[in-house]
């Protein structure tokens, strides 16, 4: 896979962005081992040390631990995946009502084309 | 202690002053865009690094030490213009950098030059402009140097090699290491910087990590400098 980085917006916010997919979509599942920074930064074509960054935001977050000298880990707490799922779930919708309603559609008529498109 | 200091440094070409009181820490395991218009002062910052110049006044310290012989040794230099002999072929180059640099891994020389598609044999004289600017990049990244600097060296490649030379350095680039990397190509090097050094006029404008940078100013670092010197 090709990943594509805006200039326009700090390098590290758009892998924080990437993870999240990743640990939403079980990619890397609760409790599972996460390669090293170098790897990822290998894997996404960026510097180690904004990779590094990201990281430590999503630790942060609790979405990520380090285990001392053995690596970084998915968090064991499904609930937080889920709860993170669910955010960006209701930013990826506001976002198309967001669009929606600049072409003048309110949210019902929205919703209306988004039932009549195939999956 | 900082891996690279430069303190209250100036340089003046007879009445020209070319560099203007310049003070920079940079710390190791960083990649540092050194990024002006032509004629800012930044080959002149450089080649006082490599100790090809003299300061009129301050001084520049790697490691904390004065710029000189042990500076020399983990310095590996991409100048802007090549200083090789056109009738050399590649793989004589590569055993003359053998003999001259302890840190010179000729494996990873061979392999760098496979990727690029590059005849061992071939003399440089039979190269394109571009080819030849391969062959010194190899050469440059081929040493396990502490800290390497790199004049302009995309100017001359095309967009596919310019993406794999940005890959080449991140691929080599270990925390023990630091890039800086002068240019005026700032779309294409800033995704992989850590740091911006805005030069100007000999003078340094503006200094930051790139992600703060383009967080505060809502743009990337090539717009930001393209607002800072709009002409």
């Amino acid at each position: 896979m090709e990943f594509i980085f805006d200039n326009n917006i700090p390098i590290y916010i758009q892998l924080l962005d990437y993870m999240k997919i990743y640990l939403i979509s079980g990619v890397f599942k609760c409790g599972e081992k996460l390669p090293s920074v170098r790897e990822f930064a290998t894997t996404f074509n960026v510097n180690p040390n904004t990779m590094q960054k990201a990281l430590a935001e999503l630790e942060n977050m609790d979405l990520i631990y380090t285990e001392r000298t053995n690596g970084k880990y998915v968090t064991k707490d499904e609930k937080l995946i889920e709860k993170l799922k669910d955010e960006y779930a209701v930013t990826l919708a506001k976002s198309y009502f967001q669009g929606m309603k600049r072409i003048g559609l309110g949210k019902a008529e929205s919703i209306k084309y988004l039932e009549g498109i195939e999956e | 202690m900082e891996f690279l200091e430069i303190k209250n440094l100036s340089k003046k070409f007879d009445e020209k002053c070319v560099l203007n009181d310049i003070n920079l820490n940079l710390s190791s395991g960083k990649i540092i865009g050194l990024l002006g218009k032509n004629g800012a002062g930044k080959t002149t910052l450089i080649k006082l690094i490599n100790d090809l110049l003299t300061p009129t006044s301050g001084a520049i310290f790697v490691k904390g030490n004065k710029i000189g012989v042990e500076t020399k040794k983990i310095i590996s230099y991409l100048p802007e213009r090549t200083y090789l002999n056109n009738q050399m072929k590649v793989k004589e180059i590569f055993r003359y950098f053998e003999d001259f640099y302890d840190d010179f891994d000729i494996q990873k020389a061979m392999r760098l030059l496979k990727d690029l598609d590059l005849d061992e044999n071939q003399s440089l004289s039979k190269m394109s402009k571009g080819m030849k600017e391969k062959v010194q990049l190899v050469l440059v990244l081929s040493r396990e140097a502490e800290l390497y600097i790199l004049d302009e060296p995309l100017g001359g490649v095309d967009p596919a090699t310019r993406d794999y030379i940005l890959d080449t350095i991140l691929s080599n680039f270990n925390e023990n290491a630091s890039v800086i990397i002068s240019t005026h190509l700032i779309a294409d090097i800033e995704r992989i910087l850590d740091e911006a050094v805005f030069i100007d006029k000999g003078r340094i404008v503006l200094q930051g990590d790139t992600d703060d940078l383009r967080r505060q100013e809502n743009a990337s670092i090539d717009e930001i400098f393209r607002r800072m010197f709009k002409c």
